[in-house]
């Protein structure tokens, strides 16, 4: 499938501040994209420039092949849900969702059509004469996705749509926005710093920080699989611990040896080495890989999180279904598959090919 | 026991408003009921109706300050917009509020200087070869000084609220086809209504009643409501009849008010 949206090289400079430092991405048309990193990262920056409220310093943006730098943003076959929702408070539900289709000149019944089959499809049939100062926080976030779906848009992006909602809501949105997105199979680019909100919903991830695409892949690769530090510790809670990586499948860190299932790295390299909360399982102290005590536990509902101090006096974080005692000892105990090694200073590139090499080995193995 | 303490602090604005607006207004009523020699009567408000010239007076003033009006409108609008996409917007608003720190006459002594005979103005047309004009007593020259003085005021709300327009209201109607011309008419010149409202407010209420300014720039040609007041009370001494025009002044006021009121929303109770 061909790319919809492709950035080559782009870059954006504020004076002497480097907002976007030569940012290279492909969208593809009908998968859900996740833009993640915490603020400041250039996230927001990216939509924006994908919208055309803001143009390029440096590269080309294109869209379905042509380039669209100095395309005015009304020129664009894409459409925003502002942060804020920004719907127009002096028209009615009905008229904020027929907006796009009253300026292009649509005739009432089209328009009328339309705007029924939008609310229908956030679940607002009715609404249509509401004034928005009626609406709830969910049903103006509602409004503002009809209205921008109201343009049959071929990407839809949203910035952070869902950062006003309380938990339940968001929940229940994030949910609703992917089943929309397969439904009409269009293209969505979801701005967020929720780490679980970007696993949940996409298909392909971007990790941002810095003006800079640190990592991307599908939810599942970029969990496992994190590049290095700022992604490990961005995408969930970990343990990350200093290490070294003595050779293939066999890494030491607070002197022991571990079996793994990493390679392709020299010998005896410097490494961190990531352990996953949800990973480690409390045992005995005998049958542990690991000896920590107990410092504090907390209910989450559905586990406990409990953190815990080894005796190199290392911090850990660890999920279990059964509560245990403050100040005991208890063992670690974690599978080879769960140690993940992130080399460090290691660019994107370098990484895809280092895990691309080694899961060829393991093939040839099997 | 709050209550009745914060109660008190109201006490000095009561007696202000009690002294200085309820007791005047009351005052006004009365005595625009008395003739001249301080009998109760209806003949002040049969003259105001029955003799044109009060009647022409009072046209005068309104079609006065509405072009007033209209003049700081087209200029302040156009004005503010720009004043509020530009870098320094706190300077230049500085510079447009600086004048309203003058006193009003000295500013008109200033317009007589330009504007006289052999003011600066006349010495330039008479440089580019035109030759001195009679500017000062027209209805021009008043004008452009009722104008003069009240620009600020229609420029000030306007340029609050246009700085007050979510700037993603516009990013949005961008963002859904609208190019800047419709996106103007959609939404900026909609959402800035309110202080066009409360610049037609502040410019059109206070020119009803301008009166200095007819005698030295209009050469009182121009009579308005304000100059009739002001010869009433002070050359012929009808306090009565004074009162009478001040009482039509302030229902012409109110009348403002409310053709300018801010509409309601179109809000109602929904079945749902």
């Amino acid at each position: 499938m061909g790319a919809i949206i492709e950035f080559k090289g782009v870059a954006l400079t504020y004076g002497a501040t480097e907002v976007l430092k030569a940012i290279n991405l492909t969208i593809e048309p009908g998968k859900f994209y996740t833009l993640l990193g915490p603020s400041g990262s250039g996230k927001t920056t990216i939509l924006r420039l994908m919208a055309g409220f803001l143009q390029p310093s440096a590269g080309n943006i294109l869209f379905e092949g042509q380039q669209i730098n100095t395309v005015p943003p009304e020129k664009r076959k894409v459409n925003t849900v502002f942060q804020n929702y920004a719907l127009f408070p002096n028209l009615n539900v009905y008229d904020n969702v027929a907006f796009g289709m009253t300026i292009k000149g649509k005739s009432p019944a089209e328009k009328a059509a339309k705007v029924d089959e939008m609310l229908h499809l956030v679940k607002l049939d009715g609404y249509g004469q509401w004034e928005i100062s009626e609406l709830s926080g969910g049903q103006q976030q509602r409004v503002a996705i009809a209205r921008a779906l109201a343009n049959e848009p071929e990407v839809l992006l949203l910035d952070e749509p869902l950062s006003a909602l309380d938990y339940k809501l968001r929940k229940e949105m994030q949910r609703e926005l992917r089943s929309i997105q397969q439904r009409l199979g269009i293209t969505f680019i979801f701005v967020t710093h929720d780490q679980e909100e970007a696993l949940a919903m996409s298909d392909w991830i971007f990790v941002m920080n810095d003006g800079k695409i640190v990592q991307n892949g599908s939810p599942v690769d970029i969990y496992d699989e994190p590049i290095n530090h700022f992604v490990a510790d961005f995408i969930g809670e970990s343990n990350i611990i200093p290490g070294v990586m003595k050779k293939d499948y066999l890494v030491s860190f607070l002197g022991r040896d571990f079996e793994n299932v990493d390679g392709g790295m020299r010998p005896n390299e410097p490494v961190e080495v990531v352990l996953r909360p949800e990973d480690l399982d409390i045992v005995s102290e005998e049958a542990g890989k690991l000896v920590v005590t107990i410092d504090d536990q907390s209910f989450r509902g559905d586990y406990y999180e409990i953190s815990a101090h080894d005796d190199d006096l290392n911090q850990w974080q660890i999920q279990a279904t059964n509560p245990v005692e403050i100040g005991q000892r208890a063992g670690l105990y974690f599978d080879p598959e769960d140690i993940h090694i992130m080399r460090l200073h290691e660019d994107e590139a370098a990484f895809d090919a280092r895990i691309e090499q080694y899961v060829e080995d393991e093939q040839d193995e099997n | 026991m709050k209550t009745r303490y914060s109660a008190y602090y109201a006490l000095p604005y009561l007696f202000w408003i009690v002294l200085f607006v309820i007791a005047p207004l009351g005052l006004l009523l009365v005595q625009s009921f008395n003739n001249i020699g301080g009998h109760w009567t209806l003949a002040n408000y049969q003259t105001y109706f029955k003799s044109g010239t009060y009647l022409r007076m009072t046209f005068n003033s309104l079609w006065f300050s509405f072009l007033v009006t209209m003049v700081t409108l087209i200029i302040a609008y156009p004005a503010a917009y720009i004043m509020t996409k530009l870098k320094h917007a706190q300077f230049w608003l500085m510079l447009i509020i600086l004048p309203t720190w003058i006193n009003l006459l000295l500013k008109a002594y200033a317009f007589i200087g330009l504007f006289a005979q052999d003011g600066s103005v006349n010495q330039f047309l008479t440089l580019i070869g035109i030759g001195p004009q009679q500017i000062m007593f027209t209805n021009v020259a008043f004008m452009i000084v009722a104008a003069y003085i009240e620009l600020p005021f229609m420029m000030m709300p306007i340029f609050n609220a246009l700085r007050e327009l979510d700037p993603s209201l516009i990013n949005a109607a961008r963002d859904l086809g609208a190019n800047s011309r419709q996106t103007f008419m959609k939404v900026i010149f909609p959402y800035s209504l309110s202080g066009v409202r409360a610049g037609v407010q502040a410019v059109f209420i206070p020119t009803l009643s301008l009166f200095m300014l007819t005698r030295l720039i209009g050469g009182n040609r121009v009579i308005t409501l304000g100059t009739a007041i002001e010869e009433h009370f002070l050359v012929t001494q009808n306090w009565g009849m004074g009162s009478t025009i001040g009482i039509i002044l302030i229902i012409a006021m109110f009348l403002t008010m409310y053709l300018t009121r801010e509409r309601k929303g179109r809000g109602k109770q929904h079945a749902k």
